[in-house]
This record gives structure tokens, sequence and C-alpha cells, in this order.
């Protein structure tokens, strides 16, 4: 089992983001219910949380201006963190992420173990 | 009068062993724990050897009290303990000349149990020797009684009730109210201890159903100690307390006549303890203030939901949701399969069993029920299957008994279905 950090992407910043906050309601069961099957596989190493979507980005130089960072449309929305058996599995996973049918773009890393 | 004091002897021996063992031991110290059992063990044998001659007398309580207190002053007078140990102390905690005329007032008794729950519960010592140790000493079951109840012998609760003690010692655990600014660490730790032993009266495997009740009861007692005192009195603890009045409302309903388990689908709710699900609305609503949502408010939410009989795709989508939430904080198998179980209600059978499949418990016998029942009507070759499994993994005749009524009931409705072509 390895580790893996599960990144949504999506459109925070202009003006007709996806998804809709329309949409982003109607995915709250569907998201807690992919949360939940995950936690239920006991793969689940951290549960998302809600971020705003205000955000800082800080430069080098003390530069600091309004978030969220975002060099192409695509902002963090949620951070999880999963345990599977490998990028197949932690894929399969990541695939239900109900948010994806609205836009939404999902990367999946994993943690490389020191050894 | 004979009769009346056979019926309310060891009716005093439940009620009041406790309480003037709580006592004494706050009184003493950790260190002379001993004592304090020996003197009130002394008390109730005195009382049944002169109450059999002279009968009861008017108040059988302070009556106790009274010869316990009388004892505790001879036995300090006795031994040297007093003058070198107990003495400095007792001055330490109150001024001494009223210690002996406040001992087993209400409010002391309270306190005393109250500490006693901390110490008892204590996360230093392990949870076998914990759960005897409280049955022991705050709950006053005896040792067979506890053996009974574990489907075990004597001397293995003794052992574990000698190990809870001599932890306590070692690590000078002391018995007093704990600060408020402690509290809320170790009060997780009371409720676990408390939890486990419910639980344990719940689920465990022991056919003694009159027991079992007891040890539930005597759970919510506890619980009910720690709600009346007000550092103690969080929303956590009332949402344990209503998760145990829900669960506890289907105790009757949920053994047939032969002692076999009659799963929650097939119970006749006329059977309900309605007081107790009354009983546990009342909590659930106190439960829900503050900001700290914990599994006791998931658990005690999912078993309210269960309280309502009638199927329906609101009741189920509560109950996935709760279930959601509770794997979320915290993972365990058996949430796991049962938050299986509610997907199948509100989404279909066919999507929880791809779920099933993957929750990789294929060594549950739980996990071979749920798609047992999940298959059934579906595939009943494979639901056969997954139940015969099931009934081979499953220790206790309880389980094995409701899993052949399972195994029964396919095989006739397959041979009614061979009929029928």
């Amino acid at each position: 089992m390895n580790e893996f950090l599960i990144v949504i992407h999506r459109d925070l910043t202009s003006k007709d983001a996806k998804p809709s906050p329309e949409q982003m309601q109607a995915a709250i069961k569907p998201f807690q219910e992919w949360i939940g099957g995950i936690a239920a596989q006991n793969k689940l190493v951290a549960p998302p949380k809600r971020w705003d979507t205000d955000g800082r980005v800080v430069k080098a130089n003390n530069m600091v201006v309004n978030g969220p960072y975002a060099e192409i449309k695509e902002s963090i929305g949620g951070v999880l963190m999963i345990r599977a058996d490998g990028y197949d599995d932690a894929v399969e996973i990541a695939k239900g992420c109900p948010i994806l049918e609205w836009g939404a773009v999902v990367e999946v890393r994993m943690a490389v173990t020191a050894n | 009068m004979l009769m009346e004091e056979q019926v309310l002897l060891p009716h005093l021996f439940r009620t009041e062993y406790r309480k003037m063992v709580s006592v004494l031991c706050h009184l003493f110290g950790i260190e002379h724990i001993e004592v304090a059992e020996d003197i009130v063990s002394e008390t109730f044998l005195i009382a049944t050897e002169t109450w059999s001659i002279k009968g009861l007398p008017d108040n059988p309580v302070a009556w106790l009290y009274t010869v316990a207190k009388n004892k505790t002053r001879n036995y300090l007078k006795r031994t040297a303990l007093f003058e070198q140990k107990l003495l400095p102390e007792i001055r330490y905690r109150t001024s001494e000349a009223e210690e002996m005329e406040l001992v087993f007032s209400g409010r002391n008794i309270a306190d005393s149990q109250l500490a006693m729950i901390f110490a008892v519960c204590h996360p230093a010592i392990p949870f076998e020797s914990q759960v005897a140790l409280a049955l022991n000493l705050l709950c006053g079951f005896g040792a067979q009684e506890i053996a009974d109840a574990f489907l075990t012998n004597k001397e293995v609760i003794y052992k574990r009730i000698n190990r809870a003690k001599h932890k306590l010692k070692e690590e000078k655990i002391r018995i007093e109210h704990p600060l408020a600014a402690e509290v809320n660490g170790r009060l997780d730790t009371v409720l676990t201890t408390v939890y486990l032993l419910f639980s344990e009266g719940y689920y465990a495997s022991s056919q003694n159903t009159v027991l079992r009740r007891e040890l539930c009861e005597e759970a919510m007692r506890l619980i009910e100690l720690l709600i009346l005192n007000p550092d103690t009195n969080t929303p956590a603890v009332h949402a344990l307390l209503a998760l145990m009045c829900f669960h506890c409302s289907r105790f009757d309903a949920r053994t047939g006549e032969h002692g076999e388990m009659i799963l929650y689908a097939d119970q006749d709710e006329s059977r309900w303890d309605w007081s107790l699900v009354k009983k546990g609305t009342v909590h659930l609503n106190r439960a829900a203030s503050g900001s700290v949502l914990t599994k006791y408010h998931l658990e005690a939410g999912i078993a309210y939901w269960h309280t309502l009989k009638a199927d329906s795709l609101e009741k189920w989508g509560h109950i996935l949701g709760l279930y959601n939430e509770l794997l979320i904080l915290e993972y365990s198998p058996i949430a796991a399969l049962n938050r299986t179980f509610a997907l199948a209600k509100v989404r279909g059978a066919r999507i929880a069993i791809a779920e099933a499949e993957k929750l990789g418990l294929t060594d549950n016998h739980f996990y071979h029920s749920l798609l047992g029942n999940l298959y059934s009507g579906l595939d009943d070759g494979k639901a056969l299957q997954h139940f015969e499994i099931a009934f081979d993994l499953a220790n206790s005749p309880g389980d094995k008994g409701a899993i052949s009524k399972n195994i029964r009931r396919l095989k006739a409705a397959g041979q009614t279905g061979g009929a029928g072509k």
C-alpha cells in the first residue's frame, strides 16, 4: 500500500466558473458518498476539508498576491490523501470523484517513501 | 420477614456495595483498595447474620452505612496505618473531625463514584482488566457473574481484576475528582470504556440475556452519573446515552424464545421499549449543542433512524450519510459493512455488491452474510454460497442460528422455484 495525494482541480476564478455553485451543491451528496466509499475500504488517510476560494499566493521578494493560485484556469478545489495498491488502484478510486462530471480535473500523486 | 430480607439483601448489595467501596477508596487512596473492599464485605456479612435473627432494621441502608462507618473507625484506630499514612492524607483533604460524618452523604457518594470512574477507566490499565474492575468495583458484580458474562472462569476474572488493581497502584493513580482542565482529555477514555462495557453486554456471545441486560443497564447508569456532574455533562456524554437507549430499546425484540438472534428486519416493533426510545430522543436533542461532532453523535443518529421501522428512502439516505461521516471519522469493519447495507437500500443491491467486493473483509462472517443478503433474489446460488461461508466463519450459536435461517429460507425458495417450472 502506498499513500497517494488526490488533488481536485477546478475553475474557481473565471466568471462562469466550472462547476457552478448549483452544480457544487448537487455534488455534495455524491461527493460524501465517494469519500465514504473510500473510507469504507479503510483507504482514507486524510479526509478532504472545505477550503475557501479566497487564498493568497506568496512569491519571492515578499510578494503576496490575492489567490487562489491559477496559472491556467484550474485552482485547487479539494485535497485528500488515500492509501492504494499502486497507481491503477488509486486511479480507479479517483475516477469515482463525482465532480469530474462537471469539468473538474483530478490529479493523482504517489508519495515517495525514503529508502 | 425472612423472605423480605432474602430479596432485599442482594438488591442492597448491588446498589450499596459500589457506593460504600467508592467512598472508602476515595478516603483511603488506591493503595488500600482491598481494605475498603474488606470493610464493605464484612458489613454485608454482619447484615446477613443480624437481619436473619433480628429482622430488618427500619432503614437498612442507613444501618449499613453506620456499620461500615464504625468498622472503618475501628480499623483506623487499630492499625498503625492510620497514624502513619492515612492521617496526614485525610487531614490534608478535609478537616478530620467532620470526615466520618461526611462519609456517606449523597454528595460524597456521587463525588467518590465519579472519582472512581476516572481512576478505573485510566488508559494505563489494559482494556479487559479495566472492564472487569469497572464491573466489580463500580457496578458491584461478583467475579462469578463477570465470568459468566464473558464465558470464562472466576480465576481468569480474579486475575484481570488484580492486574488492574496492581496497575492502579503501580502508576500511583489518585482517586480524585479530575480537575476541570483534565476532564476533556480523560473523559474520552472513560466514555470508551463504558461504551465497550455496554457493547460487551449488547453484543457478547453469552446466552445469559438477563446478565447481559444488566451489563447494559450498568453502563447506562455510569453514564448517568457523568451527566449528574456539571463538569462531565457534555454533549458527547448525552450522545452516548442516547445511543445506548436506542439500542437497549430493542433488547427484548432481538432475542427469540430459544435465545436465537432476531435480526432487525425481522423484529416485532411492538416489543421495542418505546419509553427508552423516548428517553434516547431527549438525550439526542441535548447532545445537539457545542461544536464537536463525536462518533457517539453519529452512531446515536444512526440508531435513532433505526427506531423508525418502516423503510423509506429518507431514512436510509440519512443512515447512509451518517455512516459515511462515521467512517471518515474512524474506520471500523462493522461500520463499513453497515454502510454498504444502507447503500443497497438507497442505490440498489447491484451498486452495493460492487462496493462490498472492494471492502477486503473476506474473513469476516458479517461480510459474507451481507453479500448473501444482497445477492438474494438477484443470484440465489451466489447468495447461498456466501451464507454457507458465513456459517463456517461464525462462532457464536446466535450468529450461526441467524445464518442457517437464511440458508433454509433460500433452499426453500429454490425448491418452490424448481417446482414451478
